[in-house]
This record gives C-alpha cells, sequence and structure tokens, in this order.
C-alpha cells in the first residue's frame, strides 16, 4: 500500500470537545444570563422551602389587619384584603405560579415533541393528519383557546394545567415537524439508510440527538408565556381557587383594593413581571449559548 | 396567482370546519350533561322540550352539530343565560366597543412598533437599539393584565387624571369620538398596545438591521444612492414581513382584550367572556369564542392574501 | 458482471395547481441499461440535471424506481425467489456522498458514525469499533488521534476519508462515489483520490464514480458513461470516449475542458441552443435543440444504443448504420 498519509493531518490543539460542555461554558461566562438564572433560582429556592422561610401562615386571615402598608411591623410587605401576611403568601403563591407556569410547557414538549417529530420523519399522510389535526388548535389564538377550554371545563389547577398544556401543544408540534423534516433530508440521515438501519434505530440515534436541541429552545421561550398565561386564567378566576395563594388570583383578589392600597395591590403581578423577564432572558441566552457552537 | 387566492380561500372553509367543532364540543367538556349547560335555571317544561328539539339532544352527534352550524351560519348563536337576550345581539354591541379599543390599541402599537424598530435598526449595534431593545423585551415579558393594573394606579389613584374604568361617564355603553370618551380609552389602549408594540419593534429592528447589511445595499450605497432612497428600499423588502407580524398581531389583541377589557371594565367581547365564564353561561361562551375564532381565520386569510401582493417572491401558482 | 442495470426510469411529477395547467413530469432517469464488470471502475459524467445523481440513489434504492430493475451479482435487488434483499443488498453495495459535512451526524464522534452501519447489521459493539478504528487508519487517520472527534473538528478532506471509512465498514463489493471530491481543494482531491485507487485494489472493489470533472474521470475510470437529460448518450472504454468520441455532446464536453495545448484547438462547433429543460422532454433526440448536426431524423426518433466500434455504444444517428443522417458514417 503507498503512502496513504495525509500530510495535512492539522490536529487542532484542543482535545476534543462534548458538544454539551462547550455549551455550557459559554453559558457560564454570559453574565447577564447568570444573573438572571440566580434570581430565578432564588425564586424557586423560596418556593420550595417556603414553610421553612416564611413568617407566618399563609391562610391566617384577620379582618382587623386588612390591607396593611407596607413596611407594618410584622408585615414586610403589608396585608392583603383579608388580612393575610403579603409576604408569606407571596412565597408561597410561586409554588402554584411556577408549578402552573412550567408543568403545561414540560408535558407540551413531550406530546408535542413526539407528535412533530413522528409527523416529520414519516411524512406523507401520516404528517397531513397531524399537522392539519394541530393547526386547527393553532388557528385560535392562544388566550382564546385558553379561556374557552378552561371556561368549559371550570376552575381548578388540573383544569387549567389541560387547558394549558392544549394551547402550547401546536406551536411545539409545529416546530419540531419542521426541523425534523429538515435534519430527515440531510445526507447523514441518507447513509444511515443506505446502511440498511430500519427507522427506530434512525430515529434514535441519528433524529433525535439532533433535533430535541432546537425544540427545546423553542419550548423554553414559551415559558414566560405560559406563566403570564397561567397567572391570567387565575386572574380570571379559571385557575386556582380562593383562598390558594397563587399570584394571578391575589391580584383579582387585591384589584378592588387598589384604591385603598394600590402598592400591595401591585405586588403580586411585580413577581409574575420577575420571573417571566428571568425565563426570558434565560432563553434568550441559552439560544445564543447553542447558536455559536454550531 | 388568483389560482393562489382562490386555492387560500378554499382552504378556509375546513379550517372554519374544524374551529366549530372545537367550539362545539366545549359544550362537552362543561361538567353536567349539555342539555343543562345551555338551559336557564328555571326553565319551562315547554322551554325544555324545545330546546331539547332545537339542539337536536336526542340525535347523534353529527347531527347536532350540523343544526348548530346551520344555525350559527343563519346567525342564531343561542339565548345567553345571564341576561336571556339572544347571544349574538350581545356580541353586536360588544363588538363594536372592542373595535374601538383595538383601533387605538393597533394605531399606538403599530406607529410605535415601526418607528422604535427602524430607528433601532439603523442604529444597530448603539445605545439606542440596546434601549429599544431592552424595552422591547420588557414589553413581552410584562404581564399586560398587571400593567392595566398599574397604570390604573398610577394615573387614575395617585394622580387622578384619567379614568379607571368603563368606557364612559356614568358607565355609558355607546361609544362616542368626543373626549369625553377618548379620555377613557387612553390607559386600555395603553396597556393593550405594549404587547404589539414590542413584538412589532423587535421584528422590524431585527429586519432592518439585516436589510442594511446587506450586500445589495452596500452595492447601491457605492454606487451613490441617496439616504433616501435607501430608506425606500429598507420599507420595500422590510414591508411584508412587517405586514404580517401585524396583522398577526391584530390578531392577537382579539385574544388579549379579554384580560384588559376585564381590568377596566371595557364593555367589549373580552368583557362579554368574563361575564360568560362568571356566570357559567355557556351559550354566550360558545357563541363569543366562535365568532372571534372566525374573525381570526378569516383575518390570517387575509394577510396571507395581502401578502402575496407586496411580496413578490410569495406567489406561488 | 457484478452489477447490471435494465431499463432504468425515475420520473417525477412537479404539482401545479388544481385550476387548469397539468402536471408537469420531470424525466429524471428515463430507460437506462447498463453494466459494470467486477473490479472495473465506471465513470459516470454529465451537466447539472443530467439524472445521475437520482441513478445513484436509485441504485442504492434511497428512490424506488418506476420501472426497471438493478442486478447485483446477478440477483435482483428487491426480488423475490433467488432475488436478493435490500437488507443484504446494503451489505454488498455503499455510498459515499459530496457533502462531506452533511454526511455525519454532527452529534457523534466519527468512530461511532463508522461503526453504526456494522452495528445495525448485527455486528456487536466492541467488534464494530475495533473495525472502524482499523478503518480509519487504513484511511490515512491515525485512530488514537481522530477517533474520538467529532465531525465539525475535521477538515473537508479529512470528512471524506471517514465518510469512505464508512462506506467500507460494510465490507461491500461495490462502491458509488457522487461527486466524492467535487467539494475539495485539488491538492486534497488528489490525496483522497490515490486513496481510493490504493483501497481499490487492496480490497478488491469496484467503483461507481459520479463526477463533473473530466479530468479526475479520466484518472480514475475503465469505462465512461455519458448522461444527457436522463439518457445515456454515450458509453466505453476511457480512451476510447476521450480519443474517438462519437456523440456530439462528449465533444462539446470535452472541447470545453481548457487546455494549454496548442495542438487541442476547438474545432468543433460549441453548444448551440437553449440548455434542457428536464420537464415534458419533447421527442426525437433529448440532444437535437442544441446539436449542431440536428436533422429531421433526429426529431422523429429517439436513437437507441446502436453498435458503435469496439463496445463504444453512441446514441446518435450520425453514428447509427443506415439511420437516414446524412453525416452517418462521419463520425469524427
Amino acid at each position: 500500500m503507498s503512502a496513504v498519509v495525509d500530510a495535512i493531518q492539522l490536529a487542532p490543539a484542543a482535545a476534543a470537545h462534548g458538544y454539551w460542555r462547550s455549551v455550557f461554558s459559554r453559558l457560564t461566562r454570559d453574565k447577564v444570563a447568570l444573573t438572571f438564572f440566580s434570581i430565578l433560582v432564588l425564586i424557586f429556592v423560596a418556593a420550595i422551602f417556603a414553610p421553612l422561610i416564611a413568617p407566618s401562615d399563609p391562610y391566617a386571615s384577620s379582618i382587623l389587619n386588612r390591607l396593611k402598608p407596607i413596611g407594618t411591623p410584622g408585615h414586610l410587605l403589608g396585608t392583603d384584603e383579608l388580612g393575610r401576611d403579603m409576604l408569606t403568601r407571596l412565597i408561597y403563591g410561586g409554588r402554584l405560579s411556577l408549578l402552573m407556569g412550567l408543568a403545561p410547557v414540560v408535558l407540551a414538549f413531550a406530546v408535542g415533541s413526539f407528535l412533530g417529530i413522528t409527523a416529520g420523519f414519516v411524512g406523507g399522510r401520516v404528517n397531513t393528519a397531524i399537522m392539519r389535526t394541530v393547526d386547527v388548535f393553532y388557528a385560535f389564538p392562544s388566550v382564546l383557546l385558553a379561556v374557552a377550554i378552561s371556561g368549559a371545563l371550570g376552575a381548578g389547577i388540573v383544569n387549567a394545567l389541560v387547558s394549558l398544556t392544549i394551547v402550547f401543544i401546536p406551536p411545539i408540534a409545529r416546530v419540531a415537524e419542521s426541523v425534523t423534516t429538515q435534519v430527515r433530508s440531510l445526507d447523514f440521515v441518507e447513509a444511515a439508510r443506505a446502511s440498511g438501519a430500519g427507522a427506530p434505530t434512525i430515529i434514535r440515534v441519528h433524529i433525535i440527538g439532533n433535533v430535541l436541541g432546537p425544540i427545546f429552545i423553542y419550548a423554553t421561550s414559551l415559558i414566560s408565556v405560559c406563566m403570564i398565561l397561567a397567572s391570567g386564567l387565575s386572574f380570571l378566576g379559571l385557575g386556582t381557587k380562593p383562598p390558594q395563594p397563587e399570584w394571578g388570583l391575589m391580584l383579582n383578589t387585591l384589584r378592588t383594593a387598589i384604591f385603598q392600597n394600590p402598592w400591595v395591590a401591585a405586588l403580586p403581578g411585580m413577581m409574575i413581571f420577575a420571573v417571566s423577564i428571568c425565563f426570558n432572558l434565560l432563553s434568550d441566552g441559552v439560544r445564543q449559548a447553542m447558536d455559536v457552537t454550531r | 396567482m388568483l389560482a393562489f387566492v382562490i386555492r387560500r380561500l378554499a382552504y378556509v372553509i375546513p379550517i372554519s370546519l374544524a374551529v366549530s367543532a372545537v367550539c362545539f364540543a366545549l359544550v362537552f367538556l362543561a361538567p353536567g350533561d349539555p342539555l343543562s349547560a345551555v338551559m336557564p335555571a328555571d326553565a319551562s317544561a315547554d322551554l325544555v322540550e324545545k330546546l331539547k328539539v332545537d339542539y337536536g339532544f336526542d340525535k347523534p352527534i353529527p347531527v347536532q352539530f350540523g343544526k348548530w352550524v346551520w344555525r350559527a351560519l343563519h346567525g342564531d348563536l343561542g339565548m345567553s343565560l345571564a341576561t336571556g337576550r339572544p347571544v349574538n345581539s350581545e356580541i353586536a354591541r360588544a363588538i363594536s366597543n372592542t373595535f374601538v379599543l383595538a383601533f387605538f390599541a393597533c394605531s399606538i402599537g403599530f406607529t410605535l412598533g415601526l418607528v422604535l424598530g427602524t430607528v433601532a435598526g439603523y442604529f444597530h449595534g448603539t445605545w439606542i437599539d440596546k434601549t429599544v431593545t431592552a424595552i422591547a423585551v420588557t414589553g413581552v415579558s410584562v404581564p399586560h393584565y398587571w400593567l392595566g393594573m398599574v397604570l390604573v394606579i398610577v394615573f387614575a389613584v395617585l394622580y387622578p387624571v384619567l379614568p379607571a374604568m368603563g368606557m364612559g361617564a356614568g358607565g355609558s355603553a355607546e361609544w362616542a369620538w368626543d373626549w369625553e370618551h377618548i379620555r377613557f380609552v387612553i390607559l386600555p389602549a395603553a396597556t393593550l398596545s405594549v404587547i404589539p408594540t414590542s413584538i412589532i419593534a423587535r421584528t422590524v429592528r431585527a429586519l432592518v438591521a439585516d436589510i442594511l447589511q446587506r450586500e445589495f445595499v452596500i452595492a447601491l450605497i457605492a454606487k451613490g444612492l441617496t439616504d433616501r432612497g435607501v430608506f425606500l428600499h429598507v420599507v420595500k423588502n422590510a414591508a411584508p414581513t412587517a405586514l404580517a407580524v401585524m396583522g398577526v398581531q391584530l390578531g392577537y389583541l382579539l385574544g388579549g382584550s379579554i384580560l384588559v377589557e376585564t381590568v377596566f371594565s371595557w364593555p367589549g367581547t373580552g368583557f362579554l367572556l368574563n361575564v360568560a365564564i362568571f356566570q357559567r353561561d355557556l351559550p354566550l361562551l360558545q357563541g363569543t369564542i366562535l365568532f372571534l375564532a372566525m374573525f381570526f381565520v378569516l383575518l390570517n386569510v387575509l394577510v396571507d392574501i395581502l401578502q402575496t401582493f407586496v411580496d413578490p417572491r410569495i406567489r406561488r401558482t | 458482471m457484478i452489477l447490471q442495470v435494465k431499463q432504468l426510469k425515475k420520473y417525477f411529477s412537479t404539482g401545479k395547481s388544481f385550476f387548469g395547467k397539468s402536471r408537469g413530469t420531470v424525466h429524471a432517469v428515463d430507460d437506462i441499461s447498463f453494466e459494470v464488470a467486477a473490479g472495473e471502475t465506471l465513470g459516470i459524467v454529465g451537466e447539472s440535471g443530467c439524472g445521475k445523481t437520482t441513478a445513484a440513489r436509485l441504485l442504492m434504492r434511497l428512490i424506488e424506481p418506476d420501472e426497471g430493475e438493478v442486478l447485483l451479482e446477478g440477483r435482483r435487488i428487491g426480488g423475490a425467489q433467488g432475488g436478493m434483499s435490500l437488507t443484504e443488498a446494503r451489505r454488498r453495495m455503499q455510498m459515499v456522498f459530496q457533502d462531506s459535512y452533511a454526511s455525519l451526524n454532527p452529534r457523534l464522534p466519527i468512530e461511532a458514525s463508522i461503526a453504526f452501519g456494522p452495528m445495525v447489521h448485527g455486528v456487536a459493539e466492541r467488534e464494530a469499533l475495533k473495525r472502524s478504528r482499523d478503518l480509519l487508519a487504513r484511511v490515512g487517520l491515525e485512530p488514537s488521534r481522530f477517533a474520538a472527534r467529532y465531525s465539525h473538528e475535521l477538515s473537508g478532506g479529512q470528512r471524506q476519508r471517514v465518510n469512505i471509512a464508512r462506506a467500507l465498514a460494510l465490507q461491500p463489493r461495490v462502491v458509488i462515489l457522487d461527486e466524492a471530491v467535487s467539494a475539495l481543494d485539488k491538492s486534497v482531491e488528489a490525496q483522497v483520490l490515490n486513496l481510493l485507487l490504493d483501497l481499490k485494489t487492496e480490497f478488491g472493489l469496484t467503483y461507481l464514480f459520479i463526477s463533473h470533472d473530466l479530468n479526475v474521470v479520466r484518472y480514475m475510470s475503465d469505462r465512461v458513461m455519458v448522461m444527457y437529460l436522463g439518457k445515456i448518450a454515450e458509453i466505453g472504454p476511457v480512451e476510447s470516449i476521450y480519443r474517438e468520441t462519437g456523440h456530439p455532446y462528449t465533444r462539446a464536453l470535452l472541447s470545453a475542458m481548457p487546455t494549454l495545448d496548442p495542438d487541442r484547438r476547438t474545432t468543433e462547433p460549441p453548444l448551440a441552443g437553449d440548455p434542457p429543460n428536464p420537464i415534458d422532454p419533447p421527442p426525437g433526440c433529448r440532444f437535437r435543440a442544441r446539436c449542431a448536426y440536428a436533422e429531421s431524423v433526429c426529431e422523429r426518433i429517439d436513437p437507441a444504443d446502436a453498435v458503435g466500434h469496439s463496445g463504444h455504444l453512441i446514441a446518435c444517428h450520425m453514428s447509427i448504420p443506415r439511420s437516414g443522417h446524412t453525416r452517418q458514417g462521419l463520425a469524427q
């Protein structure tokens, strides 16, 4: 055999890097993303450890103590319209609000990815059937659809979760289908077919790894929308029911109090806003980190 | 070209049917049997019988659906349980109010969004750009119902210059184009316009920045094209996408209006939905949702068709 | 004959609106038949759109043919009783694609990409990885340095070596090289071509070498097939094609090759007419719209392959005895 040595085997200085390692290192250098990530972690931790951190009982009401202003001794952030401590209710409120903001997206990610990847990979009539059905739900503005389904089902956490999941499945499924169709047409998938691999193997080895990334990024960008929508449903009386502490519901019940104690009334919304912005900026940061590596 | 338009219009039919099917199915989602969901609590036996026949509850579901669609096409959307009036008249009154609100919100949103986006795109990378981007991100992250409350707090409670709710003095339900009424629309319109402004600003900014650094523009400038000429080019190239986004935002306003109208007690379709939910008034809920959804679908079709006229690249055979 | 192709056809329909316009049909591959002997290299040349890539994908059964059959080692691929199953065929015939980057899964280290094929066919993972590393060494990429790398960490030439190793992992007898070196720099291209020649000798392979670069094809091939608009224009031994060209299209292609040799001047008229439309081709010879010698017989009858001189088939009336063409017999 003649010399088959590649004279231009220029070895890059760095050793072979895992893909996720480089994404992670890029992320940790993004100051903005890190700041808001820390804030988010703080809020999460506070919510999880609420019983340990909160000063009082979120359900303890006292008519005499109604709508005390911020800075009242014993009630750092004032009290609500039933005399309950605001700080406590805000911390506890994080549990339900975060749950209702995250769970639907997680569920929709699972279901939507499954539908979209199947449609994108199989193509043909299966694709048409799945995507046209998805399109029907996509034809509704999301708020309207959420309100419609929740309105019919009635108030309650589970109902709201169902409604929100249904709202977020179509956009995720569409993205999943689009990405899968693109990846499927790449040469390495053809090469895998040419090797004689069957569809399940190809999907497992070649498609999933390349497709879940973009879908995941897209899903994270939906979290803040879901949070606002979930709290919005509670605000309309379609989500959590009183006396449960949840930021949207608190906004609703405090609404009538804006003439007496506007600052306290605005507090729950501040929390929703803060979490929403954190998720948005974090999602942007993740997207940038994943982009540059490609 | 015409073929595309016709095809696009034809597509409306199956999607409308599917959308109405979803609306129709809402009744079956509600707890309890469908009949009680559409029946007033104090209904007489005669009324119950009449409803049974009208809605066809003893018939198979496709037949019920068919009857429902048939009635809807004739404008009959049932009777509201809460008010006892026909649903379609409730909607008719409310929709004009929502249009007024949407009109103001659109004007603010589109103008502001376009201006901010264009400016940011032209000054890409400078502090102007960063400021606009920050504003846009904030705008998309803020819960608009909360923002409404904050605006009310600032402008009606702390510094009472504007009314906190309603559409006219004394709970008026008639709109008129005078200052008496316009001062009521300022806060709700401002609130509603925040998200469209942000999204349009963001989109336009990306478009303008992208166009400006495309090679054909650089080539044109090198050939001596004036600033005005460049601007016209930017507009021509950005217009299709910008229009599409604006169309979608208009649709969003219909859905998003429910929360804002609730905050400001603005008597539009959103407020109607709120009433329907609060009173468990399923016919009203169904009818309003159907109306709004269909409006959205038709709006999208219109935007699609308009886009083909504006953007020659989309012309499909 | 290790590979026999008989009357292979593949048409694509271009969808049009359902108002008025009928659906056009692209005759991507239109009734081609040829044979490849074991151990030889058949070069396939033609302009973009002539159907060579579609033909390659038809042979690999990545697309289903509309008509015709492919026989590998005498057995029909996909045929029942005595035919060869698709899985078997995939083990015996492999392909190297043009885009070296898109051919590799960016998420897998390259040894996993190479080992994928054998593992699909039941080879244990350890054995497959060992085979993968052996092949890496064979194609000139030292396993200890390259096995765990990702495709974006390699150069174009290195990636194409990986693709070749991947194709060889299944120990095929036939390898289709679809523009395998077209995207590489010239110096790298030369190295990869020499690698291919060495591997062919070492493993006793048969190549189908698809390219639009006539010099490279001449270097690599024993026989050459010229395609035009989905049909075979000419097929024959390499030197025959290059020196005693029969078909006007081939001659035009060859004369378009730039050369510094003052003895090789362009004496033929250049290609006339417009580039062809592959949709709904007109009757008769496909090339007549651009041929300087087209006559009425060319319009009426599509020249089937005729026996030209010494195993050299030319699809042109000028080379077919008694075709009625005025220049018949004046094939030079």
